[in-house]
């Protein structure tokens, strides 16, 4: 009984640092590529939600939600790019940080306008509503395990994209040295408007993936953002395999956290963050 | 004669309120091979910087292939026909050999195996990441990458600065070779016998203007202004 509580809370604990990863992944690149700090891409995580709780309403199914989320995302997100953080990339941080500060109040004051301020819940798709018997004494929701793959396998193309492409080596080389990118002929200005359009989906697609377990809410977003800058921090900025290995750390310190040490649960985090900061800046797991 | 590839036309440029260039003018046709000459900070970086549109004009005009190209980014001007290798050298520390290349390969008679042909030490590390090659290395990646491009026009910014001697001769020979295979070159390197025995024509800058454009004999003959403003 005490092992299959501890397998759930381990299962638990990855699929929360899965969905991290969809987060904090898109953030990173962005800061790696961009050099912005999008304090909005929590706002993102909670549109994409609320487009599933949306979707699910008039459909009857979340599974609409899901590719809606990640092509109404990057399309949302290049255009956001496009119009605005393009502007915003060679400004000092705080312009950054007044900019997407600003965004965050929009996006939670639309949401309320065309929503409103209650909690709702959306259905899990009645495909997986039913657990899996893993053990005689131990079962695991067939969507959480759904969720799990579907994060793994966009791990998997997030770092395909990004290590064995062409376009993945135009962009870790925009993320080092932008102009040397143009002097080659290659229009950096487009890989940043990929780079955040791939982001902004991923955020969407983790809200919509999210919907279902925990319930739709303003602010939402709000709390899962300051997790992935805890993601990115220990991952190392920019660091795609970082933010992979950090948001599962994080994604079972936490989760196992409160299941077994409540108290310092809250903390330990945190606590983990600053030791990183203090002794390996640029990241837990950077090379040398 | 043709239209130059790139020409500058009564160029000022700076950065901000200091202005660095003024009014130089230098027209670089295809197959032609130039020397940027001048001490240290007359602005020959400057002006290389404006010809290939990482820095705006203030006044004066940047022509391509006879046409105003203001409106033309970086990118742009690279893909159609300049290479360059800067300053820096510019290689990506993230991305292996093979990598680099890629990156920057255009159909053409350059190909990653005629480089690597070129660069024999390349092809033994085209694994190895750009952060883990010696300064003789980069800087043969730097320029291996920048023919991966095919251009018409070859920039390159300091290109021995800084290598051991056997390195430097190796780079000489491939600016020679690029040279004879046709392609324009731009050259600014601090070895003045080099540059004087490679370049068709030499400008010397002093100060952000120019105070010789001609051939390089008879500046090697001017002893007084090679003294003054070479240094030599």
């Amino acid at each position: 009984m005490q092992l299959a509580g501890l397998f759930a809370q381990v299962l638990n604990g990855l699929q929360y640092g899965l969905l991290l990863f969809l987060i904090s992944s898109g953030l990173t690149l962005i800061f790696g590529v961009m050099r912005v700090i999008n304090l909005a891409h929590g706002s993102l995580f909670m549109i994409g939600a609320y487009l599933a709780y949306a979707l699910a309403g008039i459909t009857g199914s979340l599974w609409l939600a899901l590719p809606a989320a990640v092509a109404g995302g990057a399309l949302f997100g290049a255009a956001l790019e496009y119009t605005l953080f393009r502007r915003f990339r060679e400004r000092e941080h705080l312009d950054q940080v007044l900019l997407t500060f600003a965004l965050i109040l929009l996006f939670e004051e639309a949401r309320s306008a065309l929503v409103d301020n209650q909690f709702h819940s959306v259905a899990i798709p009645a495909m997986l509503d039913f657990s899996v018997r893993v053990t005689a004494d131990f079962a695991y929701s067939a969507y959480r395990i759904a969720v799990l793959g579907i994060c793994l396998g966009v791990a998997a193309l997030m770092f395909i994209g990004v290590e064995r492409t062409r376009v993945g080596s135009a962009i870790r080389a925009a993320a080092e040295n932008a102009e040397m990118v143009d002097l080659l002929g290659i229009d950096a200005r487009r890989l940043h408007t990929l780079v955040f359009a791939v982001g902004t989906a991923l955020a969407m697609l983790a809200g919509a993936l999210a919907a279902p377990l925990q319930s739709v809410y303003p602010g939402m977003g709000d709390g899962f953002l300051i997790i992935s800058f805890v993601v990115v921090v220990i991952g190392g900025l920019g660091s795609i395999a970082g933010a992979f290995w950090a948001a599962l750390l994080i994604g079972l310190i936490d989760t196992l956290g409160q299941a077994y040490v409540p108290q310092a649960a809250g903390t330990a985090i945190y606590v983990l963050m600053a030791a990183v900061l203090l002794f390996r800046p640029a990241g837990l797991f950077a090379k040398g | 004669m043709n239209v130059p590839i790139i020409e500058a036309r009564d160029v000022s440029a700076g950065y901000g309120a200091s202005q660095v260039l003024r009014g130089v003018d230098l027209a670089i046709h295809a197959g032609e091979t130039i020397g940027l000459m001048g001490r240290n900070g007359m602005g020959k970086t400057t002006l290389i910087r404006t010809l290939l549109g990482l820095l705006p004009t203030q006044g004066g005009t940047v022509l391509m292939d006879g046409v105003d190209a203001a409106s033309e980014p970086a990118f742009r001007r690279a893909r159609r026909g300049i290479a360059t290798v800067p300053e820096n050298r510019g290689v990506f520390a993230g991305l292996s050999v093979t990598e680099n290349l890629r990156l920057a390969a255009r159909p053409g008679a350059w190909s990653e195996q005629r480089v690597l042909s070129q660069f024999p030490r390349l092809r033994e590390r085209h694994r190895h990441r750009g952060n883990q090659l010696s300064g003789g290395e980069q800087q043969m990646l730097a320029i291996g990458r920048a023919l991966m491009t095919n251009p018409r026009l070859l920039v390159l910014d300091e290109a021995t600065e800084g290598l051991a001697p056997l390195v430097r001769d190796e780079i000489w020979h491939t600016i020679r070779l690029v040279r004879d295979s046709g392609i324009a070159v731009v050259v600014v390197d601090k070895t003045v016998s080099a540059v004087l025995s490679l370049a068709d024509r030499v400008t010397v800058l002093v100060k952000g203007g120019v105070v010789y454009t001609g051939d390089p004999q008879t500046l090697r003959e001017d002893a007084a202004l090679m003294h003054r403003h070479l240094g030599v």
